[in-house]
């Protein structure tokens, strides 16, 4: 497998090539600038395609690892390789992207080079984060992207409140993502110190055991830090404003990835991590996420603007997944991945959606429509089934995870549940509420009379998307397999590791943070997967 | 008879260099009618170039020379890099200051080249005297510096204040000095290391390092004895301030690093405790009020502070570690702080009349690359990677958390990310907001971009590798410990 070590750094750094093209070509021609994006965008997923034909779902581990030693002396290495967890969401972000640019297309007429460098740069960032294995590399990606996403809310996003949207972004972002940057050092020198070797190297700092006490610290420094990114309930409030004031594919694109990385931080480093202090918490982080299920529900109802309200309901969604990922039973840790994917599939449509009758109306208010399923059909369709998979019905996607996450989570956490399950009612609610009053009954409004329905192009954006809702909702084995052995993996290493200091602090090692390896599945198989 | 002392010049070649070419600057000066300021930088330039060479054996020694009165090891020779550095760029960019101010000064490069002379006496001074000496050359000079422009009252102004106040830090040092002859009998380093290790220490002894700490902490512009920065740095030329925030700033730190860890070493625990409270208080108070300023230069003045404030940090972690993190951090500062006084510099255009935040609007349309090279600088500042200032701020912190200073960390972390939002704002002015009238077209000079691209590759380059300059730190804080 010599030959293919090196894909990940590929798919990550190939849109930083297409920065280097994109800088050396003229403004004035940004037709040019659109198709070269487009071009390189495509390249970015067909290599994707590739580790997704190479990888082996039978392997628990990481796969396609590549480790180059980057700062030596503080024992920082170049080191990428994802699993089944990280597969589905790189994926996601490679797929999307040919699709951001299609549908910026339109949208982005001003200054589209410098757009079109920050939608590269973005994916950068972006794919990074998904496949490093190294806390310092993942800090350097996970910083790295805040700046592009910054400038897209900020220069393209609405003019009114763009620049309050941006700043608060940035600043909500920093605070959690710092904090974590002090829990990461005080991990590595916890675990240098009491192993002798100081390294960032995810997959060894897997291997110690901290204590309970310390995880308790380190886990809510990590919290922070993700649970500002998901965003969950009561960290959320910068959402609704960074996704109202950013341009169309600013929201798709915080929708569909960029809140993953909250969800999948927790899943690739908070939990494993800190096992003990995840599973104490896991009572108080599941009560935020029901909260944030119901509440998100709730304010998405009385939204009056269709893309505050697709904002409110990802607050819902992502409930949903973080109640599912800390039940910690298989089916709620896969359902949760599943839900991650759905989620960006079916709002990252919705605000598409929601960007194309903004272009045709420059408005996004629910009262200015009505009926306009009559001059727009095609249009109606798609929307129907983004709607519908939104809300969870059975054969589309969105019914498979929250299906799993409830079934995962009712053994564990019964009432949250019960009270969860009311949100996919909720949903129902406001989402076919604000359907009715846009696309149903008599057009009210002049001005709707006489709307284009969609054209090529953005047919061609959201076929893509509508493909896959279908295939998960029908099939999802299609994507359930792969992951299947790395999140059984993943409960087995918490769990294992979780009991084993446990015992630890029995014995009465207080002290120190515990030298002794836990021998893991995940380090007996790291050797198999680099073969 | 007396000993003649064994005189060693090869070690202070770089300085020596540095003065001959000060004072050909200035003799040529007289002999030139028109455009002797030029002829200045080309002879700093050259000499810059010389010293650099010449500082090259400094790397492999570790001898004191002159009877004990300066140190020629690596630490002299770090530090003789970033002030040559200091010193070359900052020249380059004056270069296109003073003709744009309309300012044929030859002085001014000989001046600027004495304050380098005195920085390299105050980096390998091993004695608090010649350290004082070092200090008073490159005071006096900055002083002078601070004034130059002509008919500016703001810069006269910021230069008497300057004067007033660093003369005042000045005798705090050297009465501590005093006070510490007076308990030791020595005011060599070695002989009050010795004093110190002793272990009975007396009080004057202990007044005299206090008196040494505020007088170092006046010069690097620690909280509370910073009150003097953002008037000077905003009345000063903005080459100068660029100069007097890293160069200064690096060379009081040097001294401050060797006197501390060289004689107070093993008295650390009581002025840890104090610098730790003065690292906290730098980084709340410098990083709050720059959020409220509304003109650049003041902004970057009391973010100057910040980074002091970061910068103790490192001092309060103390150990090579700690030591280390210092000079990776300085060697970050001063390329990304002139980088962005150089920017500073060509957006005041003629007599500083666009030094507002505001003044930056739509700089991005106008001028891509300046934008672009500015904001590179500001997220180096605010510690975004992969640049120098994230290592740089990486270096420190991890530092500090290895010596378990963790509340001090999330203190810093804390206020940095409100720095974001400071520095977030000129990128947000450069980029999403447009200018109510048209300004004047920007003028470039080659001195002036090539001063911009060295120091963005720099911050580019060391912040995404940065193992070679971290190793170089790293050796370099050898002899200290």
């Amino acid at each position: 497998m010599e030959n293919v070590s090196c894909y990940l750094s590929l798919i990550t750094f190939v849109p930083l090539l297409g920065v280097l093209v994109v800088l050396f070509i003229n403004r004035e021609c940004p037709e040019t600038l659109r198709w070269v994006t487009l071009v390189c965008m495509l390249i970015d997923f067909v290599l994707s395609l590739f580790v997704y034909f190479g990888f082996d779902p039978s392997i628990p581990s990481m796969q396609f690892v590549e480790n180059h030693s980057w700062i030596q002396e503080w024992g920082i290495s170049y080191k990428l390789g994802i699993d089944g967890i990280s597969l589905f969401l790189v994926l996601l972000a490679t797929f999307l992207g040919p699709i951001l640019v299609l549908a910026s297309w339109k949208d982005i007429i001003h200054r589209v080079k410098e757009f079109m460098i920050c939608l590269l740069f973005l994916q950068v960032g972006m794919i990074g984060v998904f496949v490093s294995l190294d806390l310092f590399l993942f800090y350097v990606f996970w910083e790295i992207m805040l700046i592009p996403m910054y400038l897209l809310i900020g220069v393209w996003g609405n003019p009114a409140r763009k620049l309050y949207a941006a700043i608060k972004f940035v600043l909500y972002t920093i605070v959690g993502s710092l904090l974590m940057l002090v829990a990461i050092l005080v991990l590595y020198f916890m675990a240098g110190k009491s192993s002798g070797v100081y390294t960032f190297d995810l997959l060894k700092l897997y291997e110690f055991a901290v204590p309970i006490q310390a995880q308790f610290w380190l886990f809510l420094a990590f919290f922070l830090a993700f649970a500002i990114k998901v965003p969950m309930f009561p960290f959320h409030t910068w959402l609704p404003d960074a996704h109202t004031e950013a341009p169309t594919v600013g929201s798709v694109v915080l929708a569909a990835v960029l809140l993953k990385m909250g969800t999948y931080g927790f899943i690739r480093f908070a939990i494993p991590l800190f096992p003990n202090a995840a599973v104490d918490a896991a009572w108080w982080v599941c009560l935020l996420a029901v909260i944030g299920i119901i509440y998100g529900a709730w304010v998405a109802m009385v939204q009056v603007d269709v893309k505050r309200l697709v904002a409110f309901s990802s607050v819902s969604h992502l409930g949903f997944v973080m109640l599912g990922m800390f039940a910690l039973t298989s089916q709620g840790v896969e359902g949760s991945i599943l839900q991650m994917i759905n989620h960006g599939l079916s709002t990252g449509a919705l605000f598409l959606i929601v960007g194309m009758i903004y272009e045709r109306r420059h408005t996004r208010l629910i009262a200015e429509f009505g009926g306009l399923s009559k001059v727009m059909p095609i249009f109606a369709v798609f929307f129907m089934v983004f709607t519908l998979s939104s809300i969870g019905l059975p054969g589309l996607n969105g019914f498979i995870g929250e299906f799993l996450i409830l079934l995962g989570s009712f053994k564990v956490f019964t009432w949250y549940t019960v009270f969860a399950a009311s949100g996919v009612i909720f949903a129902a609610v406001y989402m076919l509420w604000m359907f009715q009053r846009v696309m149903f009954g008599e057009i009210t409004n002049p001005k709707n009379l006489n709307l284009k329905d969609l054209d090529v192009r953005e047919i061609a954006v959201l076929v893509p998307i509508l493909i896959f809702v279908v295939w998960i909702g029908i099939y999802p084995n299609t994507f359930l397999r792969p992951m299947e052995p790395s999140v059984k993996n993943f409960i087995q290493h918490v769990e294992k590791k979780r009991a084993k200091i446990i015992a630890l602090e029995d014995e009465g090692k207080q002290t120190l943070p515990y030298v002794d390896k836990i021998s893991l599945v995940s380090s007996v198989t790291e050797v198999r997967a680099e073969r | 008879m007396i000993p003649v002392p064994e005189v060693n010049l090869g070690g202070v070649l770089p300085a020596l260099i540095i003065s001959v070419a000060g004072l050909l600057a200035m003799l040529l000066g007289l002999f030139v009618r028109k455009g002797a300021s030029t002829v200045g930088a080309v002879i700093g330039l050259v000499g810059v170039l010389l010293a650099l060479m010449a500082n090259a054996p400094l790397r492999l020694m570790n001898t004191p020379a002159f009877s004990g009165m300066i140190a020629l090891d690596t630490y002299t020779w770090f530090f003789n890099l970033l002030i040559l550095a200091s010193v070359g760029l900052t020249i380059l960019i004056s270069m296109k200051y003073l003709v744009d101010m309309g300012l044929d000064l030859y002085e001014y490069f000989a001046i600027l080249l004495f304050a380098a002379v005195g920085m390299m006496f105050m980096v390998s001074g091993i004695h608090l005297l010649v350290i004082f000496v070092g200090l008073e050359t490159l005071s006096i000079a900055v002083y002078v510096l601070t004034g130059v422009l002509p008919r500016s009252a703001k810069s006269s102004e910021a230069s008497l204040k300057y004067l007033l106040l660093g003369a005042f830090s000045s005798g705090l040092f050297l009465y501590g000095a005093a006070l510490l002859f007076g308990a030791t009998g020595s005011l060599s380093l070695a002989g009050l290391a010795k004093y110190f290790q002793s272990g009975s220490v007396s009080l004057m002894a202990l007044v005299g390092m206090g008196l040494l700490l505020v007088g170092f902490s006046f010069k690097v512009a620690a909280v509370p004895f910073h009150m003097w920065t953002p008037d000077v740095y905003d009345g000063a030329p903005s080459p100068i301030t660029g100069f007097m925030s890293v160069g200064v700033k690096a060379a009081a730190f040097a001294a401050f690093l060797r006197v501390f860890f060289e004689c107070f070493g093993s008295a650390q625990v009581t002025w840890s405790h104090i610098l730790w409270v003065l690292a906290a208080l730098t980084m709340i108070l410098g990083n709050l009020a720059a959020i409220v300023q509304t003109n650049i230069k003041r902004m970057l003045a009391y973010s100057s502070i910040a980074h002091a404030g970061y910068i103790l940090v490192g001092m309060v972690a103390g150990k090579e570690g700690g030591a280390a993190g210092i000079l990776y951090y300085l060697l970050a500062y001063i390329f990304t702080n002139l980088g962005a006084f150089a920017v500073v510099t060509i957006v005041g255009r003629k007599g500083e009349a666009n030094v507002n935040i505001d003044d930056y609007r739509g700089l991005a349309k106008a001028h891509p690359a300046l934008a672009l090279v500015m904001s590179i600088f500001l997220f180096s500042l605010a510690g975004i990677p992969p640049t120098a200032g994230f290592v740089g701020k990486f270096t420190i912190f991890s530092a500090a958390i290895n010596s378990g200073y963790i509340w001090l960390v999330i203190i810093g972390v804390l206020t940095s990310a409100a720095s974001v939002f400071y520095y977030f704002r000129v990128v947000m002015k450069m980029y999403m907001e447009a200018p109510e009238v048209e300004p004047e077209k920007l003028l470039f000079s080659p001195s002036m971009t090539l001063a911009l691209t060295l120091t963005v590759m720099v911050v580019l380059y060391i912040g995404i590798f940065p193992t070679t300059y971290l190793n170089l730190a790293t050796e370099s804080v050898k002899t200290l410990f």
